[in-house]
């Protein structure tokens, strides 16, 4: 199957905030720059993307040396997703993701040394070496414990929404999922609920093409996820995800939308993974062409030459920043191999709640 | 001390907890009865909607996995959402929300996170076929992570409900369709009306209780077979054969203690269960017996279950299914020829 049609139409976002049309088709790209935000805004969105990206690549060398354990599944190419939508929200907002959770809780504020020490099965670890790469979190800074489940996480973060109206909060959910998520029961049942309820939620789909190995034409046949919003009576928008700006536009339309009590919206990020999806998984059904097309549009390479044009920055003060992340992560590391194993009979304990952190 | 039905206990508990904590709340489909609207079921959340409002009794689309998953996400952030299921065989739709997510949730994240939920499940049979009468208890006490209660009085329904409210795990709670008592009687249901006390009580989770004395033999059995446990019981008793009944109450956590105690007086254990007979509930109790407390014993253990067929509708044939007081008797009986 040849995707480099699809490709070359990497779509730009919709900005009317309705819903999409059914029935329509792929959206053009219509390239509509989001504005430069101001320069420490900026530059915190590129280090946080950065973060993602550096974190994820000592992770693959970490697990090819053999220093950690299981699967990884891999979020680097997709930073823009994760920044723009979460650059904004606070600690008191939520953040449900996926077994692909690295680049949302980085993005949440879940600490490298937490994310690290999990990753290494260590006591250090956010989950106390209990979760494992597919559920980190931090529900003290808003990530919650990621979902392995495809679409689990869906109707959780509707309850997690429910409970923010209830508690006459004006805290919001930002809920990622795949596109192959968008195929599951539960991603019907929990945005139906969310809709009819008008829960401040917002529904994050990062459409990387691929399903495992299966591409997405041949799992639905509507050409943009976003217009299965229509079905629910929500707005459905297409973003390019490889924009960090477009994506962070887009989310604060939808991030005010929940706040004021207007309801969920369904946001389709149009992204691509560079890596498989696992660690075994050598992207066999991927075209040279179509990885080519999508790598030129790397979501850093891409927002490190608007913050470069823009004159807000310099080559230098980037490649400051670039620095100080890899120190981050070596520390984090360092740290990481240093720390506790847990017990063994460690394993015996957590399986229920004994009326306090424990 | 009033006298009540099971499906009156349940709701006055309810009641009385979502009075005492903002924090609870009721989410099912067709819980609420306002605009005429059938207030669950089983009648167990009737009026509830006339006092809190439909912000804590919200009324769902049938969507079980909604259900779950927001019951689960709603416990995760600081609520304590008491979930509804209109059959228990429902319990299936929503599978991955109760395995996976709630009862892994506190594992998972090392104890960061908890999920202070209930989950109301009907079953028995019914004669509603195959999809409306299964009890499926066996399911549920393999899954770490849950706590599994049955209580099968009213005293019990008000007592364990409170518990499971302020447990801070996720509880499911099977009830017997039978023992409701509710509005609408269902055929052969059994009147469970009983003493509850005033005020406000919790019954703790792992205690059973001894609801016949006797030498000769232990039966344990849970909700509608408890009953029938009694009636074999009493039907023994004319031929001599004294019986000590046990309701376990809760089957995780499950009070062994109480049963042994009874074996180092009978030397004989008879399981009954409306649980399938492979692997239901009784098989962890016997396995557990024989591997702990084997010399304890003067005769193997039996047990007395639905057998390993899906509940049939006709009523001739889903007696048969289900155990019935003749059917335990004649267990007993042979259980003391050994």
């Amino acid at each position: 199957m040849d995707h480099s049609g699809e490709i070359a139409e990497v779509p730009g976002e919709r900005n009317d905030g309705t819903s999409t049309q059914a029935g329509s088709r792929q959206a053009a790209p219509s390239p509509k720059l989001a504005s430069m935000p101001e320069k420490s805004r900026a530059l915190g969105m590129y280090e946080s993307m950065v973060l993602i990206r550096k974190y994820e690549e000592r992770i693959y060398f970490l697990f090819l040396e053999g220093m950690i354990s299981g699967s990884i599944h891999q979020s680097h190419g997709q930073e823009a997703c994760a920044v723009g939508m979460l650059y904004d929200l606070s600690r008191n907002d939520y953040m449900a993701s996926t077994h692909r959770p690295a680049s949302h809780d980085l993005a949440k504020g879940v600490s490298v040394e937490a994310m690290m020490g999990e990753m290494f099965g260590k006591t250090t670890g956010c989950c106390r070496g209990k979760g494992g790469a597919m559920h980190t979190g931090d529900i003290s800074v808003g990530a919650v414990p990621s979902n392995a489940i495809v679409g689990a996480n869906i109707p959780i973060a509707v309850g997690i929404a429910l409970s923010c109206k209830y508690r006459k909060t004006d805290n919001v959910v930002v809920c990622f999922f795949g596109d192959g998520a968008s195929n599951e029961g539960a991603f019907h049942e929990g945005i139906n609920g969310a809709a009819i309820w008008n829960l401040p939620v917002i529904f994050a789909c990062e459409n990387n093409l691929y399903g495992g190995s299966t591409a997405v034409q041949a799992t639905m046949k509507i050409a943009d996820i976003a217009e299965r919003a229509a079905a629910y009576g929500i707005p459905g928008e297409v973003v390019d995800g490889n924009d960090v700006l477009a994506v962070n536009e887009a989310a604060t339309r939808a991030i005010a939308r929940a706040r004021r009590g207007e309801g969920p919206t369904l946001l389709e990020l149009k992204t691509y993974r560079i890596a498989g999806h696992s660690r075994s998984d050598a992207c066999a059904y991927r075209d040279d062409k179509e990885e080519e097309q999508w790598f030129a549009r790397d979501p850093i390479r891409i927002f490190r030459s608007m913050l470069l044009d823009s004159g807000l920055t310099t080559e230098q003060e980037l490649a400051q920043i670039d620095s100080s992340v890899d120190e981050r992560i070596e520390a984090a590391v360092k740290d990481a191999m240093a720390a506790p194993d847990p017990l063994p009979e460690d394993a015996l304990r957590h399986v229920y709640w004994e009326g306090r952190d424990h | 001390m009033a006298q009540m039905s099971i499906a009156e206990a349940l709701n006055r508990a309810i009641a009385e907890e979502m009075e005492r904590d903002q924090r609870v709340f009721c989410i099912g489909e067709d819980i609420s009865d306002a605009n005429g609207g059938y207030g669950g079921a089983f009648a167990v959340t009737r009026r509830l909607h006339d006092r809190f409002g439909a912000e804590r009794v919200i009324n769902t689309p049938i969507s079980e996995i909604l259900i779950c998953g927001v019951a689960v996400g709603a416990a995760m952030t600081g609520l304590i959402p008491i979930a509804d299921l209109q059959y228990g065989d429902f319990l299936f739709c929503l599978m991955d929300q109760l395995a996976n997510q709630a009862a892994k949730m506190c594992y998972m994240s090392g104890g960061k996170v908890h999920v202070p939920m209930v989950l109301r499940a009907p079953i028995g049979a019914t004669t509603r076929g195959s999809q409306h009468g299964q009890s499926l208890e066996g399911c549920f006490t393999h899954i770490p992570g849950l706590k599994v209660i049955c209580p099968g009085t009213a005293y019990d329904a008000m007592g364990l409900l409170k518990t499971a409210i302020r447990d801070g795990n996720p509880v499911l709670v099977f009830e017997h369709k039978r023992l409701y008592g509710g509005k609408r009687t269902e055929r052969q249901a059994l009147s469970t009306i009983g003493e509850v006390p005033d005020g406000d009580f919790t019954i703790p989770f792992g205690q059973a209780v001894v609801r016949r004395d006797g030498s000769h033999i232990t039966l344990v059995a849970n909700l509608l077979m408890m009953y029938r446990a009694m009636e074999a019981a009493a039907l023994l008793d004319k031929e001599g054969i004294q019986c000590e009944v046990i309701d376990p109450r809760t089957l995780v956590p499950f009070d062994y203690a109480t049963v042994i105690e009874s074996l180092r007086k009978t030397g004989r254990l008879l399981i009954v269960h409306e649980d399938h007979y492979t692997n239901g509930w009784g098989a962890q109790l016997a396995a557990y017996i024989a591997e702990n407390e084997i010399y304890l014993l003067d005769a193997p253990i039996r047990r007395v279950a639905a057998y390993d067929v899906p509940v049939p509708f006709a009523p001739v044939m889903e007696n048969f299914v289900v155990p019935t007081a003749e059917r335990i008797a004649e267990a007993a009986r042979s259980l003391m020829k050994n």
